[in-house]
């Protein structure tokens, strides 16, 4: 990273509910034009995290800057600059992919081409189908699509490519890859530490809702190497994976 | 960033959604269109010919005479002719025919003609109506020729609008085709967009709360508007619905349509705020739609209920929407005119979103 502007930056953030504490003070900065991974086991608190960034929801106590904007005063500013990806989002019932391209462009108050932003995500083929109709990955690449309308900073990809076979996930990577190419920050939650390894300059350890590591990812297998680690099992140049998708091919699915 | 967002851009962009989502609901265009237009073809067909005596003549009877002559020109009385002995007296018992009639020449000179009529006790009322009938009509015959002595009647009738069936059916059907689209579409609709997360996701973006609510009410006015249009269109072209003062009163019955449904949108509100799933909207909304529906005067005025149910049918909402509908299509009212009616959908809408804004959820 040759750019070492904070374009989000976390100080200290605390988020309590009732009876628990998810998030208990944790601090990070995320630089302009990079992809940041938070990672850690479910319930540790990512979810949390992005959507008190994202405006979704209040934070107990800390300070929160988007892009110079505060969470808690400049919330509509915000909006306007990012892109979000929901764990769990739904789209308006009985319209097809188009006529969602539509209603969002209208939400972020731009001017698209439906058309063009399909195009984007491989998706072009698809203009008149139902959301509901479509396949996991092309349910991710759309809701990818739909963070892309307002011409966004930043975009936050929550578990963007849980459930998807070897095919959608490595096509996703490279739909992640080209955005940040284009200029936008990408912020990511993974459980694939291979997802994170591959796509992430930076990652944050999350874990009870702390932080406990902050690294590259070779920075981090480093120091864990240092340690004296070893695996158990000799790594090979190849993983069952790579045989996974030299057998069925790289290209596109149908389905994928 | 230069460019100030903006609020209208959002809400009509949600409202053509919206839109165009309802257009494709089944559900929403069975309850709003088809509905009503069902139970206006069937009361439009039913026509308007009021009551009706069954007459018999009994096989053998004399036919060319004056008493049948005059029946036949009667407007109530119905005259069967082709029915065997054996089958008028079964459906004389049972009602399905109210009465026969014989009538025979006088072989002993005066009077020239005798007329034997048998009622059943299975159709009292139009054997009384007949009985009326039959006197009145044999006065005249038989004082044709004669100075009355003491008095002589003279009739006649004022010439006024003829009041059919469709005229106080059609009213109702609106009224309740508002209530449901009003009630079950925006609970649906609301409590959907909530547990699918898709309102989550319009967070996301830039919009105000106040642009989804716009935006969702705007559609629905429009698809009940359109309904409307539809409902009362078929109705006057087809069934001689009332429009006494043309387009005047279509517009004034669309405006009244939009007060309603605004109000009926205020129990969706609520329906979908207090909905614990999907399955729990429905039998919440009937208990909203189904006592307006049968004590609202959609079918029958209200006027025919027992005494100790009109208050509570005076209670309902949808009573007033009718009461209103009903005197700006047939009596030509203005919208000043039902002021009262209209001033007691305000309070209601008042009191209805004041629960609302209380019990709706966004998440």
């Amino acid at each position: 990273m040759d750019n070492k502007n904070a374009i989000i930056s976390v100080k200290n953030l605390v988020k309590k509910y009732d009876d628990f504490t998810a998030v208990q003070g944790i601090s990070f900065d995320v630089y302009e034009n990079e992809i940041f991974g938070l990672l850690g086991p479910n319930g540790a608190g990512k979810t949390t995290t992005l959507e008190i960034i994202e405006t979704l929801r209040e934070k107990t106590s800390g300070e929160i800057l988007v892009n110079g904007y505060a969470v808690e005063k400049d919330a509509a500013k915000i909006k306007r600059i990012i892109g979000v990806q929901l764990q769990a989002a739904g789209y308006y019932p009985n319209l097809n992919l188009v006529e969602l391209m539509e209603l969002f462009s209208g939400l972020y108050g731009v001017d698209i081409k439906p058309m063009e932003m399909l195009e984007k995500v491989n998706l072009q083929d698809k203009a008149k189908a139902k959301y509901k109709a479509l396949s996991g990955g092309q349910k991710q690449r759309f809701s990818i699509a739909t963070t892309l309308i307002n011409s966004p900073k930043i975009i936050f990809l929550d578990e963007p490519t849980t459930g998807l076979d070897p095919q959608a996930r490595r096509n996703l990577w490279d739909l992640i890859i080209d955005i940040r190419n284009n200029g936008t920050t990408v912020v990511i939650t993974t459980h694939y530490m291979d997802e994170a390894e591959q796509l992430c300059d930076r990652v944050a350890f999350v874990e009870r809702g702390e932080i406990i590591a902050l690294d590259t990812p070779d920075n981090l297998i480093d120091k864990l190497v240092s340690t004296g680690f070893e695996r158990k099992k000799e790594v090979k140049k190849a993983n069952l994976e790579d045989v996974f998708i030299n057998l069925t091919g790289k290209e596109w699915r149908e389905d994928n | 960033m230069s460019k100030p967002y903006n609020n209208t851009k959002a809400t009509l962009a949600l409202a053509k959604a919206s839109f165009r989502s309802i257009m494709r609901s089944p559900s929403a265009v069975i309850f709003t269109l088809a509905f009503p237009l069902i139970f206006i073809l069937v009361f439009g067909f039913l026509g308007n010919g009021g009551i009706k005596v069954k007459l018999a003549i009994a096989p053998g009877s004399d036919v060319q005479n004056p008493i049948i002559k005059a029946l036949e020109q009667n407007t109530v009385v119905k005259l069967i002719t082709d029915k065997e002995p054996a089958e008028i007296k079964a459906e004389l018992e049972k009602g399905h025919i109210d009465a026969l009639i014989e009538v025979k020449k006088n072989e002993g000179g005066q009077p020239a003609y005798l007329a034997n009529v048998q009622y059943t006790s299975a159709s009292i009322d139009k054997g009384s109506i007949l009985k009326s009938v039959l006197n009145n009509l044999l006065y005249n015959l038989n004082s044709k020729d004669i100075k009355p002595s003491i008095a002589e009647l003279h009739e006649s009738t004022v010439q006024g609008r003829v009041y059919r069936t469709i005229d106080f059916i059609l009213p109702g059907q609106l009224g309740f085709s508002l209530l449901s689209t009003g009630v079950f579409g925006t609970a649906f609709v609301f409590f959907g967009l909530r547990q699918n997360l898709v309102i989550k996701r319009f967070f996301a973006t830039p919009v105000k709360r106040s642009s989804i609510v716009f935006g969702e009410c705007l559609a629905r006015i429009g698809f009940a508007l359109l309904g409307a249009i539809f409902i009362i269109l078929i109705g006057h072209f087809f069934f001689k619905f009332t429009l006494i003062n043309g387009a005047a009163t279509f517009l004034n019955m669309l405006l009244l349509s939009v007060i309603g449904l605004i109000v009926f949108m205020g129990f969706g509100f609520v329906v979908s705020g207090i909905a614990k799933s999907e399955s729990t909207i429905p039998p919440i909304s009937n208990i909203i739609t189904l006592p307006q529906f049968l004590l609202s005067g959609t079918f029958f005025s209200i006027d025919a209920f027992p005494g100790w149910l009109q208050p509570i049918s005076r209670a309902l909402p949808l009573t007033y929407l009718n009461d209103a509908m009903r005197s700006v299509a047939f009596e030509g009212a203005g919208l000043w005119d039902v002021k009262h009616q209209i001033l007691i959908l305000i309070i209601w809408g008042i009191g209805i979103y004041a629960v609302a804004v209380k019990v709706f959820k966004w998440e």
